[in-house]
């Protein structure tokens, strides 16, 4: 009866406008749920506005969300152009934050601005190499890089995890398993009651946005992920072009767990990362690879968790009803991208087929 | 004795898009015989095996099974009025036995009666001298054993009618022979046997009938005993066709580019070019012809630096350029353009617009960390102008495109890099002669500029008629370069299929 058919082009505006009415429909889903656990949709759902953007103070709470879930994305999004599936973000993230840490506690002395910005190179080196393992061993063993970055993210918690209780524990700490809190001198300073990491993602998201579109290496990572025969018949160095892109992926990530460990957690705990490389998947994918839309998508999704933690209080609703909620807004968002590539035609009664 | 008519096709006709893949085929198919079907690429081989198999359903036209009328909607129903296909790629699931592969996909019970199973695969095995021992994993079989499985897994389905895609493609001269051997036992034992090749020595040896298709239509039906391989390849071949195609008179060059003694093998560590030794002059087109993967691909990869050489030098105004980088290759104005079957895959970027694509070869010339599109947007409107491309902008994506346009837009794209070499790959794969005839012109055009071009071609009367000399190809190695305007298409056909019962001629 029905067919699938694979659309040859759509324009930005009717896939914006199939995600927008998932989301609808999303919505629509869950009413029912709320309605079943005895409370009024419409409330809800304006209540997790409320939570999310109605004061000042849950603003800068929704954007602390969105600085790291922005910059991460924009981190992966270099790979994903490629077609280079990174989900080794959380990895990267703490790496970053790792090698932003070691800076920190061991050279206090000196000044805050030259300090900060030892730690910003430290935390992208890092984030960098993180992401240089996979696209090594990509490039030279042709390895899956979706396990490996993905199991370098256990291998960066755990390491963390080992120096917290082994030789990085705080001796002053009086026996407990932490890092050594941050000096001020290491802290990044706030402007307008937020800390400046959202400073650095402006800048961040400007770099790379101009970079992908107008820049050789942009063109080079589009066409690898366009094609990687037409880029090896137009003489682009795949190899070189994966691994310089990966360090720069991994080494945004690492950024990320620099802004985390310093103005965040003003220490070093492997819990830093909260997700935000595994989230970042799903903003990046959300926003179509491109970083404008990154910003907005990133903050939708801050402010739903946030509003998605505020229900609970507020309703006196589980926290995993509010994932359900969360989830079953993404669910719809992910599963509209199968009518961006494709539409359903009604084919009336069976008769000889045509393909 | 009475023959019994297993398979009849009456007016068979496919279409795809525009193309007729098949016109009006007729086929039969007697129980007992071995009836091979040979055509050039895209004669309609496939076509009309998918159709019988159930894969295609067809537009017009009938097919009958032993006598009855069919309409299959799917493999499925085909399978089970006894036809078995055995593919050219082996559908195999490699960490299963024979058996289990085998069994995949059959009826039964809940659960399988693995021992009962057992022992009718080994009987069927042995009936036909197939070599298989059913717990074997496929994955450590060689290719001619997981040929067997196939085999037997028609067989054990309860086929009759049995349709091999080129069977030999892949096998060695004595797995060739044994093949034959046991396809001859299942056709005494009552078996009807359809068997796809270009290969014309074996179809001399295993049918008994050979049907010909050229361009989607049935062209003869001939006894294999009443024929000879060059009424074959004249059929095979065809008329050649009345629009003429210019071949100005360039006066030859120097030579420019010389590769001698290459050698180059494939993953599987298999020699795919061997000893591969020519010459190309400037302001000459050298035609490549040869049956598909005959080593053209890995020829022109290895001009343009893509492919691994094993040994041996490719001279370019007398240097040696093997081991060069690509862009520097690029640089030095070889330019390649291969257009595969997919057409999009290699050489553009399909849903960029033109000027990214144009963009693909003119990045190595730009300087700095950024791209100046700005005058490559100049650049493609005097493309579309001078070439007739019919776009809606230059900023449309070139998959949207027709055919004969994106060709222009590839082959427009790699002569504005003003290469002194030029190696063009299937340049007018599915284009309508018009278009093709408009590609021609251009070739032509650079021709007279001095460039010296590789046609690799599939239509052997459009090598005669544009190239001056034709390399053939047979299984990597080259078993002929002759001058076009004193060959025939029936010395290409015989080097072509590495008959060499005439001596291959050099004309260098």
């Amino acid at each position: 009866m029905f067919r699938m058919v694979k659309r040859v082009h759509i324009s930005k505006r009717k896939s914006m406008m199939i995600r927008l009415s998932s989301i609808f429909f999303a919505l629509l889903l869950s009413s029912f749920f709320i309605g079943l656990m005895g409370h009024e949709p419409l409330k809800v759902y304006s209540s997790m506005l409320k939570g999310a953007f109605g004061s000042k103070y849950r603003m800068i709470e929704t954007l602390k969300i969105a600085i790291p879930i922005i910059i991460t994305s924009i981190g992966i999004m270099i790979a994903f152009k490629m077609k280079f599936w990174n989900i080794g973000g959380e990895g990267q993230i703490l790496m970053g934050a790792l090698f932003a840490t070691y800076v920190a506690l061991n050279f206090e002395y000196l000044p805050k601005a030259i300090l900060l910005s030892a730690m910003f190179i430290a935390g992208f080196i890092g984030g960098g190499l993180w992401g240089l393992i996979p696209a090594f061993l990509k490039v030279k063993f042709d390895t899956n890089e979706t396990i490996i970055t993905l199991m370098l993210n256990y291998i960066a918690i755990k390491f963390i995890t080992y120096l917290q209780y082994g030789p990085w524990k705080d001796p002053s700490a009086m026996g407990f398993p932490k890092i050594k809190a941050f000096s001020q001198g290491a802290v990044l300073p706030k402007v307008f009651g937020l800390h400046m990491g959202w400073i650095i993602a402006i800048i961040i998201v400007i770099i790379i946005s101009i970079l992908m579109k107008y820049s050789k290496w942009g063109y080079n990572i589009a066409i690898i992920g366009e094609s990687k025969d037409t880029a090896r018949y137009s003489g682009i160095n795949i190899k070189r072009t994966v691994l310089f892109s990966l360090f720069v992926s991994g080494g945004i990530c690492g950024i990320v767990g620099f802004i985390e460990a310093s103005a965040v957690n003003q220490t070093l705990t492997p819990l830093l990362s909260s997700g935000y490389g595994f989230t970042a998947i799903i903003t990046t994918w959300l926003s179509g690879l491109l970083p404008s839309i990154i910003i907005p998508v990133s903050i939708l999704f801050a402010a739903m968790v946030k509003g998605g933690s505020f229900i609970q209080t507020a309703f006196q609703i589980p926290s995993s009803a509010a994932n359900v909620l969360q989830s079953m807004i993404l669910f719809f968002v992910i599963g509209s991208e199968f009518f961006i590539k494709y539409h359903l035609k009604y084919m009336g009664i069976k008769k000889g087929e045509n393909l | 004795m009475e023959q019994i008519v297993f398979v009849e096709t009456k007016k068979l006709t496919k279409t795809f898009g525009t193309v007729k893949a098949n016109n009006q085929v007729d086929f039969d198919l007697i129980k007992g015989e071995i009836h091979a079907v040979l055509g050039e690429n895209g004669a309609g081989k496939s076509t009309l095996m998918n159709m019988l198999s159930g894969l295609y359903k067809p537009d017009s036209g009938s097919i009958k099974i032993k006598n009855e009328e069919v309409s299959f909607s799917s493999p499925k129903d085909a399978i089970k009025k006894g036809i078995g296909m055995i593919h050219q790629h082996y559908k195999l699931v490699d960490v299963l036995s024979a058996k289990d592969n085998i069994l995949i996909g059959k009826k039964g019970k809940f659960f399988l009666n693995k021992n009962k199973s057992f022992d009718s695969i080994k009987n069927i095995a042995n009936q036909y001298g197939l070599p298989i021992h059913p717990d074997k994993k496929v994955s450590e079989m060689s290719i001619g054993e997981k040929q067997s499985v196939e085999i037997i897994k028609v067989l054990y389905s309860g086929a009759d009618i049995l349709i091999l895609d080129e069977p030999t493609a892949v096998l060695t001269p004595q797995e060739t022979k044994k093949l034959f051997e046991i396809l001859r036992k299942m056709a005494n034992n009552g078996c009807g046997i359809i068997i796809i090749t270009h290969k014309l020595n074996e179809v001399m040896t295993i049918s008994d009938r050979v049907t010909i298709l050229r361009k989607g239509q049935t062209i003869d039906t001939v006894m294999t005993k009443e024929t000879t391989p060059k009424e074959l390849t004249d059929l095979m071949v065809g008329e050649s066709t009345n629009l003429s195609i210019d071949r100005p008179i360039v006066k030859r060059g120097e030579e420019i580019l010389k590769i001698k003694n290459l050698v180059a093998k494939n993953k599987d560590q298999v020699e795919v070019l061997k000893n591969i030794s020519f010459s190309m002059h400037q302001g000459e087109i050298l035609g490549v012809a040869g049956i598909a993967n005959s080593g053209q691909k890995e020829l022109c990869e290895s001009i343009a630096g893509l492919y691994k050489i094993e040994s041996g030098e490719i001279l370019y105004h007398g240097e040696n350029i093997v081991g060069h980088k690509p862009v520097d290759i690029i640089k030095s104005g070889i330019s390649m353009s291969f257009i595969p079957e997919d057409r999009l895959g290699m050489g553009l970027a399909a849903s960029m617009d033109m000027i990214n694509n144009y963009l693909i070869k003119e990045h190595h010339n730009q300087n700095g960390i950024f791209l100046k599109r700005k005058p490559i947007e100049k650049k493609c409107e005097e493309m579309i102008e001078r070439l007739d491309i019919q776009t809606p902008g230059i900023h449309h994506p070139v998959k949207e495109l027709s055919g004969g346009n994106i060709q222009k837009v590839l082959i427009g794209r790699e002569i504005d890099t003003q290469p002194s070499i030029l190696v063009t790959a299937y340049a007018v794969r599915g284009l309508d002669i018009n278009s093709a005839h408009r590609i021609y012109d251009l070739l032509n055009e650079q021709k007279k500029n001095n460039v010296a071009i590789l046609f690799i071609g599939e239509d052997l009367d459009i090598l005669l008629e544009l190239c001056d000399r034709i390399l053939v190809m047979c299984n990597g190695s080259i078993t002929g370069i002759v001058k076009a305007d004193e060959t025939t298409k029936e010395d290409l056909g015989y080097m072509m299929t590495g008959n060499m019962e005439r001596e291959g001629i050099f004309y260098v």
